[in-house]
C-alpha cells in the first residue's frame, strides 16, 4: 500500500498507466470499427464468408506472442506497429461474434421493416442496431480483457513505457510490492469500465427484456 | 371502380437441397373493389401467405402483374398485419406504431387508434410484457396508423380464444368502417370469413387458382348474429360443394 502511494506519488504510476490505456484505447476502438464491419459483411454474403473462414481461424489461432515478434521484426520497434499488433490479436474474435451476431438476424423483422417501407437508416437504428448491440457488448467484454493483456506484452517487448515496459523493469529488479501496486491500479482501472460504461449500456440493452 | 388487378402467372420456389422445386401459384387472377373486405380461404400451405407478400412487395420473384389503375400517388400505402405481430421488443408500444409513420404525424391519430383498440395503458410498455392478443391489437393498430390503400390480414387472430378474437374482429370492422379501404383478409375459419368479409375467395391447394368466387349478402348489421352466419355457412357449403373439401 505504502508502495502504491509512493508510486503515484513520484507520478511514475498514473503516466504509465496513462500511455497504457491510450493504446488500449487506440487499439480498442480500431479493432470494433474494424471487426464489426468485416463481420456483418461476412455475416451477410455467404461467398464472402467461404473465402475468409479458413483465414479467420488460422488468424483466431495464431499466438499473440508470434503477430507482436513479427510487427517488429517488420515495421520496426515504433509506436504503430505495436498498436497494428495489438489489433491483429482482436480482430478475429470482434469479427467472428460480430458474424454470428448478423446470421441470427430476424428476418421477420427486416420483412416487416421492408413492408412498411422503412428507410435504411430507420432500418439501421430500430431494427438492425439493437438485435446486434448484445453482441457488440460481448465482444467489447472479451476484447477489452484480451486487449490489455497483449498491450502490456506489446510494451514489455519493444515499447519504453507504459505498464508493461515497467513491470519488466520490475520483474529485474524483484521488486514485488511494486508489482502488485501496478495490479492493483489495474484492477481499480477495470473495475471503473465496468460500472461506468458497460454496466450501464448493459441494463440499456436488456430493459425490455422480460 | 377497380383499382387493383392482381394476376400472377405463376409462382416457383427453386428447389433447395432435397427439396424439389415448388409451383406455389399459377394463374391467379382477381380484383378487388376499392373499399371492399375480401377474405382469402384455402387448405393450408396453398400459398396464401405467398400471395400476400408478393402483394406487399417484399418478393418480386413471380411471373405476373400488380396492377394500381386510377391511382393518383406514386405509391399506394400498403398496411400488413403478420401471422405473427412481428413488433419490434426493443421499443414500446407507441413506438412500434410511431415508427411507421413519416416524422411529422400527428400523435393525437395515435391516440385515437390506441383508444379504440383498449391499448392507452400499455402504449409505453414493452411488447414482450404484453399477451399474445394485445401483441396482436397492436399490430392491427400499426397497420391502421399509415392509413394503407390496402391492408393485407394473414390470419391475425389465429391462437387467440374465442371471446379474444371476437372482440377483436368487432373491433376491426369498426376502425374499417370508419375508413374503408381495400382489405384482403386471410383465414381458415369460414364463420370467421362470412362475419367479416364482403367477398368470398376460395383458393384451391397449391399451385393456387380460384375456385369460387363468393359474395356475402348477409347485411352488416346482422352479422353479429351467429345463427345467420351459420345459415349462410350452410347454404354456402351446400349451393358450392366444391368449397367444402378445402376447408
Amino acid at each position: 500500500m505504502m508502495v502504491f502511494i509512493a508510486e503515484i506519488h513520484s507520478g511514475q504510476l498514473p503516466y504509465n498507466l496513462g500511455v497504457t490505456l491510450i493504446r488500449v484505447a487506440t487499439s480498442f476502438l480500431l479493432a470494433m470499427t474494424l471487426g464489426s464491419t468485416f463481420g456483418i459483411l461476412l455475416g451477410r454474403d455467404q461467398s464472402l464468408d467461404k473465402f475468409f473462414d479458413n483465414w479467420l481461424i488460422i488468424f483466431l489461432n495464431i499466438p499473440a506472442l508470434v503477430t507482436i515478434i513479427l510487427c517488429y521484426v517488420w515495421f520496426g520497434l515504433v509506436e504503430s506497429a505495436a498498436i497494428f499488433a495489438v489489433v491483429v490479436n482482436k480482430l478475429p474474435n470482434v469479427v467472428v461474434t460480430l458474424r454470428e451476431g448478423t446470421r441470427v438476424l430476424d428476418r421477420d423483422l427486416i420483412e416487416m421493416a421492408e413492408s412498411y417501407q422503412f428507410n435504411k437508416t430507420k432500418t439501421l437504428c430500430h431494427v438492425i442496431w439493437p438485435q446486434l448491440y448484445p453482441f457488440v457488448i460481448a465482444a467489447s467484454r472479451t476484447g477489452l480483457a484480451l486487449i490489455w493483456k497483449i498491450v502490456l506484452v506489446v510494451e514489455l517487448l519493444g515499447r519504453s513505457n507504459g505498464m508493461g515496459y515497467q513491470l519488466h523493469l520490475f520483474f529485474q529488479l524483484f521488486d514485488v510490492a511494486s508489482i502488485l501496486a501496478y495490479t492493483v491500479a489495474f484492477i481499480g482501472v477495470i473495475q471503473l469500465i465496468e460500472s461506468l460504461i458497460l454496466k450501464p449500456m448493459d441494463r440499456h440493452a436488456s430493459r425490455w427484456r422480460r | 371502380m377497380n383499382n387493383l388487378l392482381i394476376d400472377i402467372k405463376s409462382k416457383t420456389y427453386p428447389s433447395a437441397g432435397r427439396v424439389k422445386k415448388v409451383c406455389a401459384i399459377e394463374n391467379l387472377r382477381f380484383s378487388p373493389v376499392r373499399g371492399e373486405f375480401l377474405c382469402l380461404l384455402g387448405p393450408s400451405g396453398c400459398g396464401k401467405t405467398t400471395l400476400l407478400h408478393i402483394l406487399a412487395g417484399l418478393d418480386k420473384d413471380f411471373q405476373g402483374n400488380i396492377e394500381w389503375s386510377n391511382h393518383k400517388q406514386p405509391d399506394p400505402r400498403i398496411g400488413y398485419v403478420f401471422q405473427q405481430p412481428r413488433l419490434l421488443p426493443w421499443r414500446t408500444v407507441r413506438e412500434n406504431i410511431e415508427l411507421v409513420l413519416p416524422p411529422n404525424h400527428s400523435s393525437e391519430s395515435i391516440q385515437t387508434l390506441l383508444t379504440i383498440l383498449g391499448l392507452d395503458e400499455t402504449q409505453y410498455t414493452f411488447p414482450q410484457r404484453l399477451s399474445l392478443g394485445m401483441c396482436r391489437r397492436v399490430a392491427i393498430a400499426r397497420a391502421f396508423a399509415i392509413e394503407p390503400d390496402l391492408l393485407l390480414m394473414d390470419e391475425p387472430f389465429v391462437s387467440l380464444d374465442a371471446p379474444t378474437a371476437r372482440r377483436a374482429r368487432n373491433l376491426l370492422i369498426d376502425v374499417w368502417s370508419q375508413r374503408p379501404h381495400t382489405v384482403i383478409f386471410v383465414t381458415h375459419d369460414l364463420r370467421e370469413a362470412i362475419m367479416l368479409a364482403d367477398r368470398l375467395l376460395f383458393l384451391s391447394a397449391s399451385p393456387s387458382t380460384v375456385i369460387s368466387d363468393i359474395q356475402v349478402s348477409i347485411p352488416r348489421n346482422e352479422r353479429k348474429d351467429e345463427e345467420r352466419v351459420e345459415q349462410f355457412r350452410n347454404q354456402l357449403l351446400h349451393a358450392h360443394p366444391e368449397t367444402a373439401d378445402l376447408l
